[in-house]
């Protein structure tokens, strides 16, 4: 077997709940492969597994059976502070409701990864977050509460955070759930620069045509994957926005 | 590096919170400023108290009438009368490690200088008394052993009598006289200032006058005397002293070998003893007091601070996703609650020396600041602030990630 150019590797992965005496299968043996450089979308029907696996893949959880590599090494057995590590380097988490911190500054819910992160300095961590705010086109912003913003301003920040320690993959939760469809194409725009950029995204969303900017999509039934297709007709966000806009512009013309 | 981000993660989270911050801190100030204080007036008094045995003379004996129990008690010492003056010329006479000696007979009296009117106290004592206490006049001159022998009509006044009688403390009256019961005495000397002894008693509002002049002209040649005061010749020699003192004095009562004293004999240290440890009790007791108050609130931290993980839950999970390990979070609410209760600490610290100053100024009690009392309430809220916040900042810490993100 050749390993090397995946980034991802999942092998019969499978979760248990257990609330009391109730055993819930949320994942019945997962397998997938996921390239460097992919965009995947996960769909399915609400309480098929997406988060679950979401959660297993960004280090957030461990998989009750199955084993599970990034880079080719085992994360599967690591323990807590071992997978705070791996999720403080390697991945950068994107939440369908922010998950900002209130009554915090742009500027500082940004620079948060890099407080727990050794290997940035404080002048450092001031430079990224910057850096960061002014790729998601905020630089203007830095100074704002997260009450002060939209919603997809407020998504915008959250993707800075997730983007600020240089990750490998960004895991994305409906990142789009809370969003007007011209706010979630701005999303998808960002989104698909990062990818041009060499980010790998896996990304849920039940939204189709959220779905047709990914590259592939896969689709979730009751803990396991029913289909795994790439994306014909993909699209592009850029050009989506400018067809909205000049809609909207004729519509207003009108 | 890792721990002053934490630091710095911790005081962003106050500055968020800021009034409270400030209200969870009132406790811990409270608590502090009030043991400061408290230490403040006991050490104070404590300190007067010797001040004030001390200004007896650091050699002082004491005569006093009536007996001792074991605690140090004195018993019926204001009705028994059982001193006489040949008690304190007999000491004089025969005990060798004594060097002066003076009967004292004190009783109120009504001092009249021209139309002014005045109560006041005076003391019959012979020149030694003014030895042994180290008196000396501030204007003028203190009396001799010839005007103790011939009963002379002179005296010594201190400053508030000069200011009842002359309207003003700086008034010199020198040479002039004034009618004690009746009996007209020359001043021939103002005392220095005491100010107030421990008891709050005024200490200047005194008449000194000499022994027989007091004995014969106002309290009808009376063989009583109310105590004895004698000083032994050095620190060394006092119990030895005391001894000699209580032999002599057994002999000269004719007491029989199963009789108890019927006086007392005390030494300046005694006194210091009895008063100070009365007074360390009240310490103790005030400081304990007080340090009720900074328990409460080391348990107001603690309530803060669990209210503060529940209302932060989601944060916390946003922390631990984006790669903060459990005991990241665990030290920033360490900190988050020694930093409340170390600022408390500092902020009390000035609050109670401020009420201290204020008491001193307004009360007039005496205060002592120790550098014990701030380091003893600095460390103790601090480690208020660690043990209060051990057990929130376990509970964030112990948080699942997923759960916290999910928690509405
Ligand atoms: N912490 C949990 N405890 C018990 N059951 C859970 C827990 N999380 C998820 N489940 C169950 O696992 C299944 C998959 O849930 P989830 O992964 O959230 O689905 P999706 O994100 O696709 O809607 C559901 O049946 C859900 O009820
Ligand atoms: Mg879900």
């Amino acid at each position: 077997m050749n390993n090397k150019e995946y980034l991802i590797v999942v092998k019969d992965l499978t979760k248990v709940y257990k609330t009391g005496d109730v055993e819930v299968y949320a994942l019945r043996g997962i397998s997938l492969n996921i390239t460097k450089g992919e965009f995947v979308a996960i769909s399915g029907a609400s309480g098929s597994g997406k988060s679950t696996f979401m959660n297993i893949l960004g280090c957030l959880d461990t998989p009750t059976a199955g084993s599970y590599l990034i880079e080719d090494k085992d994360v599967s057995g690591r323990n807590k502070n071992e997978l705070a590590e791996l999720r403080n380097s390697k991945i950068g988490f994107v939440f369908q409701s922010f998950n900002l911190l209130p009554r915090t500054t742009a500027l500082e819910n940004v620079e948060l990864p890099m407080l727990y992160n050794n290997n940035v300095n404080s002048k450092m961590r001031n430079e990224k977050a910057l850096n960061a705010l002014t790729s998601v086109g905020l630089a203007d912003r830095l100074w704002s509460m997260p009450n002060q913003l939209s919603g997809g301003q407020q998504q915008r920040v959250a993707i800075a955070r997730a983007l600020v320690n240089d990750p490998l993959i960004i895991m994305a939760d409906e990142p789009t759930g809370n969003l007007d469809s011209h706010t979630s194409y701005e999303i998808m725009e960002i989104f698909q620069k990062m990818n041009d950029n060499g980010i790998t995204i896996v990304m849920v969303t039940h939204e189709k045509d959220i779905a047709q900017f990914a590259k592939s999509n896969i689709v979730f039934k009751d803990g396991k994957i029913i289909s795994n297709e790439i994306v014909d007709i993909r699209k592009n966000a850029s050009v989506e926005l400018k067809i909205l806009t000049s809609l909207s512009e004729n519509i207003s013309t009108i | 590096m890792r721990i002053l981000n934490l630091i710095r993660v911790a005081c962003r989270s106050l500055n968020r919170n800021k009034l409270r911050t400030v209200l969870t801190m009132l406790g811990i100030i409270i608590g502090v400023g009030s043991v400061i204080a408290m230490l403040a007036i006991g050490q104070g008094s404590n300190q007067n108290i010797k001040a004030s045995v001390a200004s007896l003379g650091t050699n002082a004996i004491m005569i006093v009438p009536g007996t001792t129990t074991q605690g140090g008690v004195r018993q019926g010492a204001a009705t028994t009368q059982t001193i006489r003056l040949d008690d304190a010329e007999t000491i004089k006479n025969r005990c060798d490690m004594v060097n002066y000696v003076s009967p004292v007979v004190q009783r109120r009296a009504q001092v009249i200088s021209g139309s002014q009117n005045w109560s006041s106290f005076i003391l019959g004592v012979k020149d030694d008394y003014l030895k042994i206490r180290s008196l000396s006049a501030a204007k003028g001159s203190t009396f001799t052993a010839f005007d103790d022998r011939t009963a002379a009509k002179v005296c010594l006044i201190g400053v508030t009598v000069v200011y009842n009688l002359f309207g003003s403390e700086d008034a010199n009256p020198v040479g002039q006289m004034i009618r004690v019961n009746s009996i007209p005495l020359k001043i021939v000397g103002v005392l220095n200032k005491m100010g107030q002894n421990t008891f709050g008693q005024d200490q200047d509002d005194i008449i000194i006058a000499p022994f027989a002049t007091v004995q014969k002209r106002l309290m009808s040649s009376t063989q009583y005397v109310n105590s004895i005061i004698a000083s032994a010749k050095s620190e060394d020699q006092i119990s030895d002293a005391v001894d000699e003192i209580t032999n002599i004095l057994r002999q000269n009562h004719k007491l029989a070998a199963s009789d108890d004293n019927d006086f007392t004999v005390r030494t300046q240290s005694d006194l210091s003893n009895i008063f100070g440890s009365v007074s360390k009790v009240l310490t103790i007791l005030l400081a304990s007091i007080a340090s009720i108050s900074l328990l409460v609130g080391g348990i107001g931290i603690m309530n803060i601070m669990l209210v503060s993980v529940t209302e932060r839950t989601r944060e916390i999970g946003v922390r631990m996703a984006i790669g903060a390990k459990g005991r990241d979070v665990l030290i920033q609410f360490m900190i988050e609650a020694i930093v409340i209760s170390f600022a408390g600490g500092m902020i009390g610290i000035a609050v109670g020396i401020f009420v201290s100053e204020i008491i001193a100024k307004f009360a007039g009690w005496p205060i002592v600041i120790s550098l014990f009392s701030i380091l003893l309430s600095f460390i103790f809220s601090t480690a208020i602030g660690l043990f209060f916040g051990w057990y929130p900042a376990r509970k964030a810490a112990s948080l699942n990630p997923i759960e916290a993100l999910r928690y509405e």
